[in-house]
């Protein structure tokens, strides 16, 4: 269960509330309001400015994360880098993919099967 | 702790007093609409099933219709068929009175056409209400209580502020001995392994068979889940991929032992936490939730996401201040407080729990002024 405190003291967040890290251990940290290409983030023992604008609630990379690296949030993984990424970059969709739900990666299927009709 | 509800006959509780018109199939969803028309106090769904289905697809719509038509929420029944449909009305009349249900049924060939089964619907549903609207609140147990959990429209603050929030509320809901129903798997895909550590080890077992059987689809359609979860709205709202989503996510149902795991639609046989394999598509899983008896769904959306069930109250928690403020008509609780400062987690959490006793003695919540009537079946095979 999530400490009984307010965010600010249950979570370590940046000096001026811009972002959050979730966890000691977490590579990336939220947005809580967009913040500008340029703005200083600070944290308690680490510092990143951001390389680009970064939308509210999307997350911006506080250490060097080398292409295949786990990305963590919440102290867990949450998908890997797709190539070398940045302190300060905006972390998403754009170099981050997930490691589950890959049907993607799956085999194709052997010579003869049947088609598999999808059913959402 | 109480509340004031509907007894019904086989000992559940009500939270709200229906009379429900439900087609067996779709060829009757014109007739039970236009019953609905001429008898507004009765509730009519409309949804595409229930004819041309096999096996556990079958099964599994049979168990949903059965399952919602004898939700407790619901005083009566009227089952419209048409005569030829799989889901023949009759057997399914008699599966929702062997639930301990009040229950009509009517044929559109039986009664030889549109005209005289919308007569004797309209017949029947006056009849029904009259019987059960003098029935009145009495005293019950919240430990009586199936709360649905469900987040719609996510974005990075759902597993900060309205999630962790709603956790608390179903935290306080399983000590006052009431049961939580986390589901949406596809959404737990990535943090089933924290939901595992809280549960026996069968149980556990059952959570990896039903989220293996999640990614088992995606790799049988060769594509990424992410094309279609998270959706375009979760991505622009900030979350990246399926676990991130899924870590957010599974803070709905918070801390407290995993006790079961349930097909899409069953009844819970346990009371505390228990997960409900349901697809992460909105209507599908509050349907599968309310008819596995859930009289309330609490849901969280950080995009904004209107949707109400036809016979339960959902409440709506905005997982940010500036949504909660654009779509103020559609929000219940404003869980962007947390972000803002002015309230802690907890106590955004007290204030969901304190709205789930509100709605359960009969506070309308937003979705339920508006009348939505949400309703849909998950499919899992092709029709024939």
């Amino acid at each position: 269960m999530v400490a009984s405190q307010s965010l600010a003291v249950a979570m370590p967040i940046s000096r001026d509330g811009a972002a959050l890290r979730l966890k000691d251990d977490d590579n990336v940290a939220v947005c809580l309001r967009a913040v500008p290409a340029g703005s200083e983030l600070e944290f308690a023992g680490l510092r990143v400015t951001a390389r680009v604008a970064i939308p509210a609630g999307h997350k911006i990379a506080l250490q060097p994360i080398a292409p295949g690296e786990l990305i963590r949030k919440y102290g867990q993984t949450i998908g890997r880098a797709a190539v070398a990424i940045e302190p300060g970059e905006h972390v998403h969709v754009h170099n981050v993919e997930g490691t589950r739900g890959r049907g993607d990666l799956a085999e194709a299927p052997a010579a003869g099967a049947p088609a598999t009709r999808g059913v959402a | 702790m109480i509340f004031r509800g509907y007894r019904r006959p086989n000992g559940t509780v009500g939270v709200r007093n229906h009379v429900l018109v439900l087609p067996s199939v779709m060829c009757a969803n014109h007739v039970v609409d236009r019953i609905g028309r001429r008898v507004p106090d009765a509730i009519t769904v409309g949804h595409p099933t229930g004819c041309a289905q096999i096996g556990a697809d079958f099964e599994q719509t049979k168990r949903t219709m059965a399952g919602f038509a004898a939700n407790p929420n619901v005083a009566a029944v009227l089952v419209v068929g048409l005569g030829c449909e799989t889901n023949e009305s009759k057997a399914l009349a008699a599966e929702i009175a062997a639930r301990g249900q009040r229950i009509e049924v009517i044929g559109i060939q039986e009664c030889e056409g549109t005209t005289n089964t919308i007569a004797r619907g309209v017949e029947l549903a006056a009849q029904l209400l009259r019987e059960t609207e003098p029935l009145e609140r009495t005293q019950a147990d919240l430990g009586e209580l199936i709360l649905g959990t469900e987040c719609g429209g996510s974005d990075a603050f759902s597993g900060i502020t309205a999630n962790p929030a709603l956790g608390y509320a179903a935290d306080r809901l399983v000590a006052a001995g009431g049961t939580v129903i986390l589901a949406e798997l596809p959404e737990l895909v990535g943090a089933e392994h924290l939901l595992a550590k809280r549960a026996a080890p069968d149980v556990a077992a059952k959570l990896y068979e039903l989220i293996e059987r999640v990614e088992a689809r995606a790799r049988s359609m060769h594509v990424d889940m992410r094309g279609g979860n998270p959706t375009q709205g979760n991505i622009a709202g900030g979350l990246t991929t399926i676990e991130e989503k899924s870590l957010g996510a599974a803070y709905k149902g918070g801390s407290t032992a995993l006790r079961e795991v349930l097909e899409y639609a069953e009844r819970p046989q346990y009371k505390g936490l228990v997960v409900m394999d349901t697809p992460g598509q909105d209507i599908e899983q509050l349907t599968g939730m309310t008819a596995g008896g859930a009289q309330i769904t609490v849901f969280t959306t950080g995009r904004g996401t209107p949707t109400g069930s036809p016979i339960a109250p959902v409440i709506k928690v905005a997982t940010n201040t500036a949504m909660f403020e654009r779509m103020r008509e559609n929000m219940d609780i404003n869980a962007g407080t947390i972000l803002d400062g002015t309230k802690t987690i907890d106590e955004v959490g007290a204030e969901i729990f304190d709205w789930i006793v509100a709605a359960a003695n009969g506070r309308q919540p937003v979705a339920e002024q508006f009348e939505f009537r949400d309703f849909a079946i998950n499919r899992i095979g092709p029709s024939f």
